[in-house]
């Protein structure tokens, strides 16, 4: 067995603790306890987790506006998220950041970052530091088809290849920037190609397959540990939902969505293979469906129950370390 | 230990030290005390990759001259032009262990990596709740004069002033631009730190010991009881022209600076004004939505009854800086518009 049975039921778990997250935010959002706007990653699950699963804390990742499953992946406390989420005090950036800027720098992740395409500079940075301090850590960003039109991912994966940072950029192609189709809004005809036109080694997969995306990524981490530089992995999926929730997707397809949720559902096709492969049991992978939903039921409780930040002493902190 | 009326301590062995000798020192020194400190930008050294001179620039006005040198390539990076890259990468470098000096060289560049200061590192520490810090310095050079024309003149320092989570520096010397730089390098939050490249070659005493000077502290280049005069950067050297030429003449001009435009030491302009209830701003920045407009406010909302003429501001004209020298001259604001608002300002 290439794998061990740890390792895939870790995955499972946190792929399938995102999907049920993702689709409880959307439950809750329209249940009118989410203020704001989010955006959710279901369909997504196994890039997320096939990049972050082998991550210590002390490996950096910086995430995007859909950053949920990023965070879940890394290891951030799904309690902490929600109450974020739902803006509460207690939440992992005490309410102040929200869906969209959900960080816990004691796990390793930098931010999600609802500037599109303003995560990989700062990620570069972390790498810088690695590279600074010969931690012998590495740093990885989250990039979608849509932030890799913008100019300071260029700059970005220009400057590291220029200082060979442990850097993988790591691009989730879901086939739409908001409702602009990838195949209109890429100017190129592979962005694996302009990839690597950037001089780093450069990698296409399906990343509905759990297991291709890992193999992929695993190399690419093991190149930046190794002080060989940044590595760029564009990984195919689906997006089940709409760029937020609500949003009535007007520019996909009749059936498009439910066709991907029958076809290309990366957390079905990692229970078929490795059910397939005899390397899990079905009732293993059933016992942490069953974990899991209890545990976004009680962030959700728990959540509803925490306490809102306070005007009086929350407003004005935090702003400086000192001023 | 001497200290002066323009909260000048002097201690130990001193030089004769210009504004560009200064920060150097300041550069130095916090790199060999801290290996965490590192510094990164264009032209940081300068001849990265050619064939020609190592440390050709040492910086475009020679302010990191010899640092590379002595730190190595590891710790002065040269890097592509690529503003954005530069700041992004300190940003996130100050989250994860190290105290970087970002270069942007000419401030007007700040456009094209805004983003990266203003949405990135000023709001982290507020986004993620108080739990990360990002101590990052950021220089730029500004200011006119050099007939460097509109995008490499601008002082742009009232747009980073009104951004919450950023602190911005305006030394207006040599001896507190050597001060502020070592704060600002040891300071655990995201400090902008402008430097006018009109006073790179300004020279005076600077003590050779490494010191700290508080932020949001003013200093007092000359007392005085008849009329307020705030000054920042360059702006600083035409106040104390024009106070001396009206000493002459027996008005008394309080000149204050600033030193550190946020924060700002609004008690120290306000007490001078409860003195002398007159108030003269001298900016170089554009009018509108500027500091000078904004120490204004200030003023007109909390010692608006020990004034006793409206408040004037001397700032440039609200256009881009222009290129030929009549113009340039005729925008940047001169000891002649000094006198005349002082004089104004005391019924004149």
């Amino acid at each position: 067995m290439p794998y061990q049975t740890d390792f895939l039921l870790r995955a499972y778990r946190s792929m399938k603790t995102i999907r049920e997250f993702e689709e409880r935010c959307v439950k809750e959002f329209e249940g009118g306890n989410v203020p704001g706007f989010t955006h959710v990653s279901n369909g997504q699950e196994a890039i997320a987790v096939a990049a972050c699963i082998d991550l210590s804390d002390k490996d950096i990742i910086g995430s995007t506006h859909r950053g949920h499953g990023h965070c879940i992946a890394k290891g951030c406390d799904v309690g902490g998220m929600m109450k974020e989420i739902m803006g509460r005090s207690t939440g992992l950036c005490k309410g102040k950041g929200g869906s969209m800027h959900i960080a816990d720098i004691d796990k390793g992740m930098l931010g999600a970052n609802a500037i599109v395409g303003g995560g990989p500079p700062l990620v570069n940075g972390a790498a810088l530091a690695a590279k600074t301090l010969g931690t012998k850590n590495i740093a990885l960003s989250f990039n979608g088809d849509g932030s890799a039109n913008q100019g300071t991912v260029f700059e970005a994966m220009n400057l590291a290849v220029v200082l060979k940072l442990p850097h993988v950029f790591v691009y989730e192609n879901n086939g739409y920037a908001e409702g602009t189709a990838a195949n209109y809004g890429l100017g190129c005809e592979s962005l694996t190609v302009r990839n690597a036109g950037f001089g780093m080694p450069a990698e296409c997969v399906d990343g509905t397959d759990f297991f291709a995306t890992y193999e992929a990524l695993k190399i690419a981490t093991e190149r930046a540990r190794n002080g060989e530089g940044p590595t760029a992995i564009e990984a195919m999926c689906v997006r089940f939902d709409g760029h937020f929730i609500g949003d009535p997707q007007l520019y996909r397809g009749k059936d498009e969505v439910k066709l991907a949720r029958k076809n290309q559902d990366c957390l079905k096709i990692f229970r078929d293979r490795v059910i397939a492969e005899g390397w899990l049991k079905a009732a293993d992978m059933n016992a942490i469906d069953k974990e899991v939903m209890v545990d976004i039921e009680k962030a959700v409780a728990d959540a509803l129950a925490a306490p809102h930040p306070d005007p009086a002493t929350d407003l004005m902190s935090d702003v400086y370390c000192t001023y | 230990m001497t200290t002066h009326s323009n909260n000048r301590i002097i201690t130990g062995k001193t030089s004769i030290k210009t504004y560009r000798e200064a920060i150097n020192d300041a550069l130095r020194e916090e790199m060999r005390r801290d290996p965490t400190v590192i510094i990164l930008g264009e032209e940081v050294s300068g001849g990265a990759g050619g064939n020609g001179q190592d440390d050709a620039y040492g910086g475009v006005f020679g302010v990191t001259k010899g640092l590379q040198p002595e730190f190595g390539r590891g710790r002065v990076i040269d890097t592509p032009i690529s503003e954005a890259a530069i700041i992004g990468a300190a940003a996130g470098a100050a989250n994860n262990g190290l105290r970087p000096v970002a270069e942007l060289m000419f401030f007007d560049f700040i456009g094209v990596s805004f983003d990266q200061i203003f949405n990135q590192a000023a709001k982290f520490r507020y986004m993620f709740g108080g739990k990360s810090k990002t101590p990052m310095v950021i220089r730029g050079t500004v200011g006119g004069g050099w007939r460097a024309g509109a995008q490499h003149s601008s002082m742009l320092h009232s747009i980073v002033t009104h951004i919450a989570g950023l602190k911005v520096v305006m030394p207006s010397n040599a001896y507190d631009a050597k001060g502020l730089m070592v704060q600002a390098i040891r300071d655990d939050d995201p400090v902008i730190f402008l430097e006018h490249k009109i006073m790179y070659d300004n020279a005076c005493e600077v003590p050779d010991e490494q010191y700290a000077i508080p932020f949001g502290e003013a200093a007092f280049p000359r007392q005085g009881t008849d009329v307020t005069i705030v000054a920042i950067s360059n702006m600083v050297t035409r106040a104390i022209e024009a106070a001396d030429i009206l000493a002459k003449e027996g008005i008394s001009c309080d000149v204050i600076d600033p030193r550190t435009v946020s924060p700002l030491d609004h008690e120290a302009i306000l007490e001078s004004v409860e003195v002398t209830g007159r108030l003269v701003i001298v900016d170089e920045g554009n009018p509108r939505c500027g500091l000078a407009s904004d120490i204004s406010a200030i003023v007109a909302e909390r010692g608006f009854y020990s004034l006793k003429a409206p408040i004037r501001m001397v700032t440039a004209p609200h256009t881009p800086v222009p290129f030929a020298p009549e113009l340039e001259d005729a925008y940047i604001p001169s000891v002649e518009k000094v006198l005349a608002a002082v004089r104004d300002v005391l019924g004149g």
